[in-house]
């Protein structure tokens, strides 16, 4: 039986309450995140630098993923129309070519990264949740791994600069002679003439510090993936005389698969951004730019950031949408794995709604009677 | 009988002792990788003591792993040293201004938002929430270009305005703390405030925010920590971080990056003394707080 002020409670609509709760995130999401996508999304079809305002189309697209063949013969042409075409189209494929090279080193850099820290982690992740070996000390560990990664991105770019990139007064310049490894810190030049020619010195080290900083990360989610799995399954397995490398493939591996799927996915998605790091190395002394660790993210921020040139709002806006959509892509991969559970439960509750809807209509009946 | 129990006696001894060899090992390779991780740290802190002389004419290994006497000198350096676009203090104070004001509305906003989705039922319940889910992974680089543009037209570029209100909007940290609702806040709360008459804003305020604190305190070290480190939003929205030359917005990463760019004429021991200024009070915090942090992460990991 309820009561009279229960069921004048219930009569009452809140509905207006849950409106007003969750408006301020909505207008500010609208205003600053929303209507800038969108935004991003329009001047991908517009001009770029002086041209800013005109409507070209998917030119911008074409410009950045396709490449454009012009006769080199042209460039050096007396007509003046003919060189400036050819110019005007050396400059496009360019573009092109800045851009392809940005999503290869973004892919490089990612790959090289995850693959040791995916091992490192999840081997770590297995070891820590083992309850047969004794390891003394898992907690400080825990802590320690974690570290690098609460640690200012911008602030381990730049001491890593110091560490690694100075060729004589460097640290790891010092180290690796004293242990014989290095005759001189010609590994460590990352500020050649030609910026194109340091290929993988610079990029050994964003992924090196990119795997230092989030291996503790992922080693700490894959550990509390392992312990959700049901022991009993670890313990059965023992009783039958697995071997730990058989109960790896055959138990955590299976089971584990729904959390290492979002690992690599959220991991991708994060290298997609990769900023901080490659940002500060490529643009650390006066000026000498090192092409091979510039990642999408970079493409993106220095061609609307107006420094001294006009921004090419067009060719960031392009370069965003496509960045959007493999995010998407991969986003919608993450969903549909997490769907089936959801929807399940999802379910569940609607079929309990209904019940309890027409429960309570035969009590209103009744008592209507 | 008896040789049964000794066969079985060594193969556990057998069993009991490779067990021991390899937790052994793995000791080992974890006290490596603890070097690992901490070594630079070290480095840094040791090279925050020594002066620019000092670490350019540093060879071998046994000058780089004793502390110098240089720090005080180096602090006191870095203080005076004061140009329109580098001072310490005031990266120390824009950085303090914008993540403290941010990590505050992000919690506070997400809670209440979280508690909105929670405990009201309205018709577009459903299709917010999943707005909210849909939201969560678009990246910051993608809406940039426009986010820009936009704040150019609304002369909002140079001011802090753009780096906190947004913080409103945190679609991870309310997906957070829905869950957390669903898990440990029950609905008759809500319903015995009404009884006595309590207004919707007061038991938000004076109910729900005290039962969410758990939830409240591990979003708050994260959204503090992301906010303190973000260099991408600032460095994008202070354009002229001088304003023309009356003052200086920059924070502290974007403080790091410029002692960085003019290191010609800079001195390496100020550059690792302010880098090891910038980091170790969240090394500090971190430590204090690293139960909270670590609980968390896993639980991010779980909840997915």
């Amino acid at each position: 039986m309820a009561s009279a002020a229960q069921s004048r409670i219930k009569s009452i609509s809140y509905a207006k309450y849950g409106y007003i709760f969750i408006l301020p995130f909505f207008i500010v999401y609208c205003f600053f995140q929303l209507w800038p996508l969108i935004y991003t999304f329009i001047l991908a079809f517009k001009g770029n630098q002086s041209a800013g305002d005109d409507f070209v189309g998917f030119k911008n697209f074409s410009d950045l993923l396709f490449s454009h063949s012009y006769n080199e013969n042209d460039l050096l042409s007396s007509d003046k129309a003919v060189k400036a075409a050819a110019r005007a189209i050396m400059a496009v494929d360019e573009q092109h070519q800045n851009f392809i090279r940005c999503l290869k080193n973004t892919i490089v850099l990612w790959f090289g990264n995850f693959v040791p820290q995916i091992a490192l982690s999840l081997s770590l992740a297995v070891w820590f949740t083992d309850a047969k070996l004794k390891i003394p000390g898992k907690g400080f560990f825990k802590v320690i791994m974690y570290m690098p990664n609460i640690i200012t991105a911008a602030s381990i770019a730049v001491l890593f600069l110091q560490l690694c990139a100075d060729t004589n007064y460097s640290a790891a310049t010092i180290l690796g002679r004293s242990l014989g490894i290095l005759d001189d810190g010609e590994f460590f030049n990352m500020t050649k003439n030609i910026p194109s020619e340091v290929v993988w010195p610079p990029r050994i080290i964003v992924m090196f510090i990119q795997t230092w900083m989030w291996f503790g990360n992922t080693m700490i989610m894959l550990m509390s993936g392992i312990m959700g799995i049901n022991p009993s399954l670890f313990e059965a397995a023992s009783i039958d005389g697995a071997s730990s490398g058989q109960t790896f493939v055959k138990i955590t591996v299976p089971l584990l698969s729904p959390i290492l799927v979002y690992t690599v996915i959220t991991s991708m998605i994060g290298g997609l951004q990769m900023f901080d790091m490659p940002y500060l190395f490529t643009t650390s002394k006066e000026g000498a730019r090192i092409d091979n660790i510039e990642t999408i993210a970079v493409y993106i921020y220095d061609k609307f950031h107006s420094g001294a040139i006009e921004p090419s709002y067009g060719y960031s806006g392009a370069a965003s949408v496509v960045l959007f959509l493999i995010t998407a892509i991969l986003g919608a991969i993450i969903f549909r794995i997490n769907r089936d559970e959801d929807e399940h439960r999802k379910k569940k509750e609607r079929k309990e709604l209904i019940k309890q809807q027409k429960s309570k209509n035969k009590q209103f009946g009744g008592l209507s009677i | 009988m008896s040789k049964m129990k000794a066969t079985y006696g060594d193969t556990q001894d057998n069993y009991t002792r490779s067990l021991k060899i390899k937790s052994g090992i793995i000791f080992v390779w974890l006290i490596i990788l603890t070097i690992i991780c901490l070594l630079p740290i070290y480095i840094l802190i040791l090279n925050a003591t020594r002066s620019h002389g000092e670490i350019i004419s540093m060879t071998g290994l046994g000058s780089l792993f004793v502390p110098s006497s240089h720090l005080a000198e180096n602090i006191k350096n870095l203080s005076t040293k004061t140009s329109e676009d580098f001072s310490l203090m005031i990266g120390y104070k824009n950085s303090l201004t914008i993540t403290v004001c941010s990590t505050f509305l992000t919690v506070f906003f997400s809670a209440m938002t979280a508690y909105g989705i929670r405990v009201y039922d309205f018709k577009l319940k459903d299709a917010a929430y999943t707005a909210i889910l849909l939201v969560m992974m678009v990246p910051v680089q993608v809406t940039s270009a426009g986010f820009v543009k936009f704040m150019i037209n609304l002369h909002l570029t140079n001011s802090f305005i753009p780096l906190i209100i947004p913080a409103v909007a945190a679609p991870a940290v309310v997906y957070f703390m829905v869950s957390y609702l669903k898990s440990s806040f029950s609905q008759a709360i809500v319903e015995a405030a009404r009884i006595d008459g309590c207004s919707e804003f007061r038991t938000f305020l004076q109910i729900a925010i005290p039962m969410m604190k758990p939830a409240i305190a591990v979003q708050a070290i994260f959204a503090f920590i992301a906010s303190w480190n973000n260099f991408y939003t600032p460095n994008m929205i202070l354009i002229d971080p001088n304003k023309g030359g009356t003052t200086n917005l920059r924070t502290l990463p974007m403080m790091l990056g410029i002692l960085q760019s003019s290191q010609k004429t800079a001195d390496y021991g100020m550059i690792y003394t302010c880098i090891a200024l910038g980091i170790i009070p969240i090394i500090i915090a971190y430590i204090c707080l690293s139960k909270f942090i670590i609980a968390g992460v896993a639980l991010g990991g779980v909840k997915e």
